[in-house]
């Protein structure tokens, strides 16, 4: 992790500079005051963050190799046997099958669609500054009655998607939550409706950023409205874009409420993912110890890939 | 990398342009805003189509919520859908609760986060920028992958099943002292330096000078706050079992769950649990963008 940072500012004031003997000595003195002070203003959220976040992430490793007694809260240490069943359990593979699926459509989607959003907001226009918020509701309103009205505008024969639907003549509209093949898709529209105004927001900040110079500069030129959003949109909007696409990619392997309140991994387990399986695994089936050996996956996914995505922008920058 | 997320700054100001007078235009103007607005209401119409759909169904009849054709308005309206769901669901035992987390949660992450923000930004220390790292690492942390542990911690100290493990769980985020800390930087350290030679001690600085200086972020951090605690589903799912101490998502889909067939009375309390929403929506959407929009890492 130690690499991926730029330099620390103000390390190098600690430094012992050479000056005369009591100076040095005040100089330590302000120091140590610095440092105590500092810490006193960081420990009343540090010891609540470390002992609530950072030490369950520790210990994750080590429940993942052992078999969890939930009532005596005993641990035995089963070297690599959950790794070996986790191996060869087909619900294990569906769901990170799963995931991958739900992960590979909504991030693209997702982008895109804020994105497209952000572009088209982007503009002095009447009422703009309405929408720009409105989109952004979804995203910080009650999942589990979003859910619920999702799976009744969903509804295959009674539900207004499936009428519109028929309405422009589509003969035989989906069966979207209710049919194996159709759960995904429709899980993944609920998730994009409700995070694409979320990274709107983000990606309108970035478009600000853009100094309009730039645009007029390519106008001058000659440039078309693609050549500008090539050269010019897309150049400028490289830093928001990584963090979107971070934020994204978590939040998409991670994906959770969404799927249980939906279609809870169903139908059969065709919309069963990884969160899901560590939950029931953990929480219902009361096994501690493997179940945090799914997590690991998990961890170790979302590390990756964070850390793929950096490398790539920081060879960008370059 | 993380660096670089965290000081994704931008200008959160200019989200929020005032429409420009517009000036008379040529036909293909016209035309291209025309467009514009057809995409833009068939865009707010897909994302308004379920809160119609709930506002809507919460005032039909139950047997009115599926028909074919969809009925777009209620052919009687049943206000006394508002006045049952307080008899067959707990909603005041939930809506007590969710208050309660939401202003416990909101008080002490505010607190918390400018606290240790003033520390990052302000105060040189050894140490300090590995400790920010730590704070920043977790931001690729999901929580479903420490959420056991962290639950056998939990019960080892006696906290599953009440109301302060949902306190616990959402209080001490990384999240608050990330937006804090962006603004903190943002106030010229000129301020600090005077007030310090006038005498005043950090922690004075702090109350006195940094506090009252950002108030659109305590805003802005306030308002996120508690919308997520008010909406958490998964905290609540794991941790509270008991009927009493059930929070308005969790007794929801518990309603949901026992009642499947009264679609409209599930309905009248899910808008319930969104109006609190949208009201503090509607009074403090700036403060909302401009929080995302500094830093970007809620979620």
């Amino acid at each position: 992790m130690a690499t991926m940072v730029t330099a620390p500012r103000g390390a190098g004031a600690d430094a012992p500079s050479p000056a005369s003997h009591g100076r040095s000595a005040g100089r330590r003195r302000l120091v140590w005051r610095n440092t105590a002070a500092g810490w006193s203003f960081i420990l009343p959220n540090f010891i609540g963050f470390a002992a609530l976040t950072m030490v369950p992430i520790i210990v994750l490793f080590y429940v993942s190799s052992t078999q969890w007694n939930i009532y005596r809260h005993t641990a035995t240490w089963t070297g690599s046997a959950n790794w070996i069943q986790m191996w060869h359990d087909p619900l294990f593979w569906k769901s990170l099958w799963n995931t991958l699926y739900y992960a590979g459509v909504h991030i693209p989607l997702t982008m895109a669609a804020a994105l497209g959003l952000a572009l088209l907001l982007n503009r002095k226009l009447r009422g703009v500054a309405f929408f720009r918020t409105a989109a952004f509701f979804p995203y910080i309103t009650s999942v589990v009655a979003l859910c619920y009205v999702w799976n009744l505008l969903f509804s295959p024969n009674y539900g207004p998607i499936n009428e519109f639907l028929r309405w422009v003549g589509v003969d035989n509209p989906p069966g979207w939550t209710t049919k194996s093949t159709w759960a995904m898709p429709a899980v993944i529209v609920v998730g994009t409706w409700r995070e694409m105004g979320y990274y709107m927001l983000l990606y309108l900040a970035g478009l600000q950023t853009i100094p309009s110079q730039l645009y007029e500069a390519a106008t001058v030129d000659g440039a078309s409205a693609w050549q500008k959003f090539r050269n010019v949109t897309l150049p400028g909007l490289r830093h928001t874009t990584f963090l979107v696409t971070v934020l994204i990619t978590i939040g998409s392997f991670k994906v959770f409420d969404v799927i249980l309140l939906l279609t809870q991994g169903g139908p059969g387990q065709s919309t069963y993912v990884l969160s899901q399986y560590i939950y029931q695994k953990g929480f219902v089936e009361s096994q501690f110890g493997y179940a945090s050996a799914v997590a690991v996956v998990l961890f170790a996914i979302c590390f990756l890939v964070t850390i793929i995505q950096y490398r790539v922008n920081r060879r960008g920058n370059a | 990398m993380m660096a670089a997320i965290a000081n994704a700054q931008v200008d959160p100001a200019a989200l929020t342009v005032p429409g420009r007078r517009a000036e008379p235009a040529p036909p293909r103007r016209i035309l291209g805003r025309v467009a514009l607005y057809t995409v833009l209401i068939l865009a707010a119409a897909a994302l308004f189509l379920p809160f119609y759909w709930m506002a809507v169904s919460s005032l039909k009849h139950t047997n009115e919520v599926f028909t074919a054709p969809v009925h777009w308005l209620p052919s009687t309206v049943v206000w006394h859908n508002y006045l049952d769901i307080w008899q067959k669901a707990q909603m005041s035992t939930w809506l007590r609760n969710t208050l309660f987390l939401s202003v416990v949660v909101t008080f002490l992450q505010v607190l918390t986060g400018s606290f240790a923000a003033y520390g990052f930004s302000k105060i040189r220390f050894r140490g300090r920028e590995l400790l920010f790292l730590a704070y920043i690492g977790t931001i690729a942390v999901p929580w479903q992958s420490y959420m056991i542990p962290q639950f056998i911690l939990f019960s080892r100290i006696k906290l599953t099943n009440t109301l302060w493990s949902i306190v616990a769980l959402q209080a001490f985020g990384a999240f608050g002292v990330f937006l804090m800390k962006q603004f903190f930087e943002s106030i010229p350290e000129e301020l600090s330096e005077a007030a310090r030679i006038d005498g005043l001690s950090e922690y004075g600085i702090w109350r006195r000078i940094m506090l009252p200086l950002s108030m659109p972020a305590v805003a802005s951090l306030s308002l996120l706050t508690f919308v997520t605690t008010w909406n958490d589903y998964l905290g609540p799912l794991l941790y509270l079992r008991d009927p009493g101490v059930r929070t308005i998502q969790l007794g929801l889909s518990r309603f949901i769950d026992a009642y499947n067939a009264e679609y409209s009375l599930i309905m009248t309390g899910s808008v319930l649990s969104v109006i609190p929403i949208a009201i503090i929506f509607a009074l403090g959407q700036r403060y909302f963008v401009e929080g995302i929009a500094t830093t970007g890492l809620k979620g």
